[in-house]
């Protein structure tokens, strides 16, 4: 993709967001500006569908529960104009269903409220991510390798033995390696549930894919992210 | 509406009676007309034989026969229609110029009547015969005319009587029902001035009325018991979510209180962060729960494989348990297929360990079992620790309660509250019971029947 041609500003990733909330609209913009975003704010869905159909961003993130209508219009709106910008959806509503709905619209993530701002960070990220990453049967993160066709694991040449899930886990972690990766989007995405447990299941599954990666070797590759959640990433 | 009922009924059954009438006098046309023609042809076959004499002869001994107030009629004529026999005075004037069917007005000239008025009808075929004569075979129609009079008279009658007796019943039905809308729309206005515990009258009959009355009150049921679970979660809301706010509240004032530590302030935001996440956790626990109470979200029922399910939620928690020194043994069937939803199904399951592990002493034996019995697919969790005492069993499904024994434990006391509701969502049996020693709790998933199973398999 060629990037750099389209942005307008000093090389940073352009951010929509429709929310009308304006004191969480307020922290959101500023939480995203001190992340490195640009970001443009729109109030009601009509300011909304007008930046999102005329400007180009990166990714919107966009409430559902608008002045003037409903988020998910937007995105129908955005879709049928052919535009697949990625669109993270924020929603007071929050319930399987209205995630359902919202990914049926042409979302590509659904985020309940309240969230916490590092959640929405991860995922934005993940969104970016995934929109310019293509599709590979190769993952590489430094000497950490995973064949996805033969379904094999190596580090430093050495082969690493894997259950299926322990697989996927490190699939997903080596996709959004760099990134944070929060225990909710692992759920998500590795066992497809969308509750939050009691008992720390996720931190056990990582603490045991991590004696598998990182155990016998001096560099250590997956790191837990205080308050927020795991990172896989080469050593600087 | 009782004048529609009887103007419906009336209608039908004039255009029965008219039906009747018509069928009547046509077929009484017909018999005549028969008579006439089988007649006709004796007479002729007379004369083919026997020749005009013999004719002229057997005319005037059935001319005779009748004597004077016959309703026969038989004339002979020779070809300038000079009568030879018969029981009229003269050929009739209009029969002169052909042979055929024809309706004849017998006044009193033409017979010695009693009334001056009478003037008679008369149905007759006339030939010409191959010598020039003229033959003329009638029936007088008086007899018909009566006989279809009578009929028509008794049918206005009948008629008259039907309408009578429909509009007669359509009164009485409408005032029934209109009586018993009137019921259903009272007790409608008693319910929305606020006597939200009453329910339409039922007669009994089983009727469609009846029918009607019976949804409205098992819609009014439901609709109470969405709005008892509403209340129930605003009060528990308002009881049990204030104490953790109010220490999140002097937690932040002695914060502010305490002289500028940045080290101390971090800590108490981080303690803050903390409880504000648990008073969240406990919120969005008491709309799923609510949600599953009222039974929304069917959407996103599925074809449910609870053994698929059971060995996936195992394998999540498989390691959590180990890491807490406990075992984890699962006997899980094949082919327990309902329908529900995926995502409540597993958290309910999640709850069960959660609360197995949480609840058990280190190195306890954890058993999850999915299997098929007696018509019903069971989910069960057991476990060896301390278990609940029976007369507490019913208590803990209840929000916010914790046993004292568990209060030193972190949780909202949720959990087994949102397995009863999946539970009933889903119509399944819940049993607490004891495992000696331990708790095992089953929750026991009914069949599918087998036109739902049939639709299952379609859909996989």
């Amino acid at each position: 993709m060629s990037r750099d041609a389209a942005l307008p500003y000093d090389g940073a990733m352009r951010i929509l967001v429709i929310e009308d909330d304006r004191q969480a609209a307020a922290y959101l913009v500023k939480g995203l500006k001190e992340s490195g975003y640009a970001v443009d704010h729109a109030a009601n869905a009509e300011e909304g569908r007008h930046l999102a159909l005329q400007e180009s961003y990166d990714a919107m993130i966009v409430d559902r529960m608008l002045p003037g209508g409903d988020g998910l219009s937007i995105i129908e709106a955005l879709r049928a104009s052919g535009n697949t910008t990625p669109v993270l959806i924020l929603s007071a509503l929050g319930e399987v269903d209205d995630r359902v709905k919202g990914l049926r619209a042409g979302g590509d993530d659904y985020l309940p409220k309240p969230y916490a701002f590092s959640e929405l960070l991860a995922r934005l990220e993940a969104l970016l991510r995934r929109s310019t990453g293509g599709v590979d049967s190769h993952l590489r993160v430094a000497d950490l390798e995973m064949d996805l066709l033969a379904r094999s694991v190596t580090r430093a040449g050495k082969h690493i033995d894997l259950q299926p899930r322990e697989f996927r886990l490190l699939e997903y972690l080596m996709r959004h390696s760099n990134q944070v990766v929060t225990r909710t989007m692992l759920l998500e995405h590795v066992w497809d549930y969308h509750f939050d447990p009691q008992t720390n299941v996720i931190d056990v599954h990582i603490s045991r894919l991590r004696q598998k990666i990182d155990k016998s070797f001096s560099t250590p590759l997956l790191h837990t992210v205080r308050g927020a959640g795991y990172c896989l990433r080469a050593p600087s | 509406m009782a004048l529609l009922y009887a103007g419906l009924f009336g209608f039908s059954g004039f255009a029965a009676l008219g039906f009747i009438y018509w069928t009547t006098t046509s077929y009484l046309e017909e018999q005549t007309d028969t008579v006439i023609r089988s007649e006709m042809n004796a007479l002729r076959e007379t004369y083919q034989i026997h020749g005009l004499n013999s004719l002229q002869r057997t005319v005037a001994e059935r001319a005779a026969a009748g004597g004077e107030d016959t309703d026969h009629i038989y004339l002979l004529a020779n070809p300038g229609y000079t009568l030879l026999a018969g029981n009229l005075p003269a050929w009739p004037e209009d029969l002169r110029r052909g042979a055929g069917w024809a309706r004849l007005t017998l006044t009193e000239r033409d017979k010695e009547a009693r009334d001056e008025h009478d003037v008679r009808e008369a149905r007759a075929l006339s030939v010409t015969l191959p010598g020039g004569a003229h033959l003329l075979v009638g029936r007088d129609l008086r007899e018909r005319e009566e006989l279809r009079e009578h009929t028509l008279s008794t049918l206005f009658w009948a008629l008259g009587v039907i309408l009578a007796l429909a509009l007669a019943g359509g009164l009485i039905l409408s005032r029934g029902v209109l009586r018993r809308i009137e019921r259903i729309n009272h007790t409608s206005r008693a319910i929305m001035a606020g006597h939200l515990e009453q329910r339409m009258p039922l007669s009994g009959s089983g009727d469609e009325f009846d029918q009607l009355a019976q949804n409205l009150n098992l819609m009014l049921d439901q609709i109470e018991r969405l709005m008892n679970g509403l209340r129930e979660v605003t009060d528990n809301i308002a009881h049990d979510l204030r104490s953790p706010l109010t220490r999140l509240k002097s937690r932040l004032e002695s914060g502010l209180r305490e002289t500028f530590d940045g080290a101390r302030y971090r800590a108490t935001l981080e303690q803050t962060l903390s409880e504000v996440d648990g008073v969240l956790a406990t919120f969005n626990a008491l709309l799923r729960i609510a949600q599953a109470e009222a039974g929304a979200h069917r959407s996103d029922w599925v074809p449910l494989d609870l053994g698929e399910l059971a060995r996936d939620v195992a394998e999540l928690y498989q390691p959590a348990i180990e890491e807490q020194g406990d075992t984890l043994t699962t006997h899980i069937g094949e082919g327990l297929v309902l329908h529900g939803s995926r995502e409540l199904v597993a958290q309910a399951l999640a709850n069960l360990l959660d609360n197995a592990i949480k609840y058990t002493p280190r190195g306890s034996r954890i058993e999850l079992g999915a299997t098929r019995a007696d018509g019903a697919i069971e989910l069960s969790v057991s476990d060896n620790g301390p278990g609940i005492p029976a007369a507490a069993r019913e208590r803990v499904l209840e929000r916010f309660v914790r046993l004292d024994a568990s209060r030193h434990q972190p949780g909202s006391g949720l959990g087994l509250s949102l397995v009863r509701a999946v539970a009933n969502l889903h119509h399944a049996a819940l049993e607490l019971s004891d495992h000696h020693p331990g708790l095992k709790v089953t929750l026991r998933f009914p069949l599918l029947r087998s036109h739902q199973a049939k639709h299952v398999t379609l859909n996989r």
